[in-house]
């Protein structure tokens, strides 16, 4: 993956004097690599989300059971009982097996939500900073509009709207996400719109719409995939509430923030209903967390010193 | 869209008021239309929402004429600005509709609710900075050493623990398995309705009342709830308290206190700490919003009597009212409380002036 085992190809990522652009760029990102590999703790962050994805992709091949058959006669037994690794939930269903294909639903949530969030704030963001005038005071009014409103309540009163669901839940989490970015994104398209090249591109002839999608949001990527990164912790949370709340996926759907509801009421007598998933949900935002951290410490190391 | 390089702007010799006058009316000025925006994205919910606000008046059962009658009545047949007109002149005169759930005036359910969470929230800031706030400062003085780490570890699961999670696994091991504390609830079941609701903080109208029994009984419910509460703002403010410490430790002041021979104590405390004490302020300004959202989850798990209860119950229930009424109450202290943190900085902190 590092391309270490390949001199030619190290010594080409290395190159004091780069020949081409995208020599240039791939040395960066290397550079950029070598630095988050010597972050233990962001490569095990790294390790665990890619073990994660593995499972989400793997899922009906590494499930032992049907995650939705249910068998009243097993029900509620403790972990390790006749196969079940994790145990088995009120239904009887085998936890392990809805604990992999819940990784599916929490994986499917927040890339998306890294998409469409991002993206939204990327685009009012980039207008804003780079029309300037009344739209940018409108549209960075609504921007703290926005960040105003308590997250977690906006994501209620919007879910309460659109209808409870995982898609309605992915929109309504995008649509309290994005004020950050936006600003993020503004900031960024500042500093780069009176820059040189970007007068330089002007006097080609190139229009605010070539010049913002093609010269400005490159240049706004790099700052908002750190952001993302460390907001997906926060996403994987807020998802997670919505669907204890039962506002998110809808049963039987595996997904954890819904199993550890349906494990409440069996707490006391039943601990690992709830527990488990609960224990999966902490281990993948800390691995979010951890490599965020790492991310930010390689890109923005100014950030980072405090 | 105008790239001129910036010319110094003219002079205007008009006369001006002073400057805090003006600073006043401007931050103001941004009060009014942050709150505005927030109505009016409130409005704009219950606009796209996909239940019948007509049917939800009349029932489902109603005559043709009936239904038109409301509809005109509700005001729906003007257009969507006078209707939000009518919703925010609602609204100032303290007017959220009625909720269909529990048959009452909104403002008169949330006025009832309130006061829980205010109790639940103000003792779980109470307790993260009581505790963040000296973490902060040991993290930062002694860098690197354990308490830092310790301080790290922390903030790591703070950010990174389901709320709810969290909650659930106190009341197992403190609740089930080890007794220490009640169970979930604000009070016992003996001692319901033996304290009059005066201030409808629990704990204070129990004290006033000289309810000893009652007292403890209140203590042993909030302080699970609280506590969970207090570690989250524990994790934030411990952490920037961190790093303003940082901050002013690697300041030139600094190092001219410990050259005069200045305790470290002195140096810490009253030098160093000194200076943090406004950015402090509005951290836990800031702390204090979050935990009225944090506080949502909380209140479900613990069966907490309060706003976040008693959104996520009418949502349930379909009744928007409620929950639009409860969203623009817990936004509105949202705003209210950012802008006060950030008016605290303006004023108490004469570099930022």
């Amino acid at each position: 993956m590092s391309g270490a085992t390949r001199p030619g190809l190290r010594a080409w990522l290395l190159a004091e004097e780069p020949t081409s652009r995208a020599q240039a760029r791939a040395a960066a990102w290397y550079q950029g690599w070598l630095k988050l590999r010597a972050n233990t703790l962001a490569m095990i962050g790294l390790a665990i989300l890619i073990l994660l994805t593995v499972c989400a992709i793997l899922a009906p091949w590494l499930a032992t059971h049907d995650p939705f058959a249910q068998d009243l006669a097993q029900r509620l037994k403790p972990p390790g009982w006749e196969g079940h690794i994790f145990g088995t939930d009120s239904l009887g269903r085998d936890i392990y097996s809805r604990l992999l294909h819940g990784a599916r639903i929490s994986l499917y949530i927040v890339l998306l939500v890294a998409l469409v969030a991002p993206a939204l704030g990327l685009l009012i963001g980039t207008v804003a900073g780079y029309a300037g005038g009344w739209i940018d005071v409108l549209l960075m009014r609504l921007t703290d509009i926005f960040l105003a409103f308590p997250r977690l309540i906006l994501a209620l009163a919007f879910v309460a709207a659109l209808g409870a669901g995982i898609e309605n839940a992915v929109l309504a989490i995008s649509l309290t996400a994005w004020p950050p970015y936006a600003r993020i994104a503004r900031a960024e398209t500042l500093t780069i719109r009176n820059s040189d090249f970007i007068h330089a591109i002007r006097l080609q002839g190139a229009g605010p719409a070539r010049i913002v999608t093609r010269h400005v949001w490159p240049l706004c990527v790099s700052s908002l995939v750190i952001r993302v990164t460390l907001d997906m912790a926060g996403i994987i949370l807020t998802a997670a509430g919505l669907g204890f709340l039962g506002l998110g996926a809808q049963p039987p759907s595996p997904e954890w923030g819904a199993m550890i509801s349906e494990g409440r009421k069996y707490l006391l007598d039943h601990w690992w209903v709830a527990t488990i998933p609960g224990i999966a949900i902490f281990t993948v935002s800390l691995a979010f967390n951890l490599l965020g951290d790492g991310l930010r410490d390689v890109f923005d190391p100014k950030e980072s010193a405090r | 869209m105008t790239d001129e390089p910036a010319c110094p702007a003219p002079s205007r010799r008009r006369p001006r008021l002073p400057r805090w006058t003006r600073k006043l009316a401007g931050t103001l000025a941004s009060v009014a239309a942050t709150l505005l925006g927030l109505l009016f994205v409130t409005f704009m919910i219950g606009r796209v929402m996909p239940i019948d606000p007509v049917l939800a008046v009349i029932g489902e059962r109603a005559t043709q004429e009936q239904y038109e009658q409301t509809y005109r009545e509700l005001g729906l047949d003007r257009p969507l600005l006078a209707q939000f007109g009518i919703y925010v002149s609602d609204v100032l005169r303290g007017d959220l509709g009625v909720s269909i759930r529990t048959g009452k005036p909104v403002s008169e359910d949330l006025a009832r609710v309130f006061p829980a969470t205010f109790e639940l929230a103000t003792l779980g800031t109470l307790i993260g900075v009581l505790l963040g706030v000296p973490l902060g400062v040991a993290a930062a003085v002694w860098r690197g050493g354990w308490v830092d780490q310790t301080a790290r570890v922390v903030g790591l699961i703070g950010y990174s623990m389901p709320i709810f999670w969290l909650g659930l696994m106190g009341l197992l091991v403190f609740y089930g398995m080890l007794g220490w504390v009640s169970g979930p609830g604000r009070i016992g079941i003996f001692h319901q309705g033996v304290v009059e609701p005066r201030t409808g903080l629990l704990l204070l109208d129990a004290l006033l009342q000289g309810q000893w029994a009652a007292f403890k009984s209140a203590l042993s419910h909030i302080i699970l709830p609280a506590g969970l509460l207090g570690y989250y703002s524990m994790a934030y403010v411990s952490r920037m308290t961190r790093s303003f410490m940082l901050e002013q430790l690697s300041a030139e002041y600094v190092t001219t206190a410990r050259v005069k021979g200045l305790s470290e104590w002195q140096v810490v405390w009253g030098h160093a700490f000194r200076n943090i004490r406004v950015q402090l302020l509005t951290v836990i300004a800031l702390a204090y919003a979050n935990l009225l959202e944090g506080s949502v989850l909380t209140e479900i798990i613990f069966a907490w009597p309060g706003i976040g209860s008693y959104i996520t119950t009418s949502l349930l229930a379909n009744d928007m009212n409620s929950v639009l009424g409860g969203t623009v109450l817990v936004g509105t202290i949202f705003v209210l409380l950012n802008i006060l943190s950030d008016m605290l900085y303006r004023f108490l902190d004469p570099r930022a002036r």
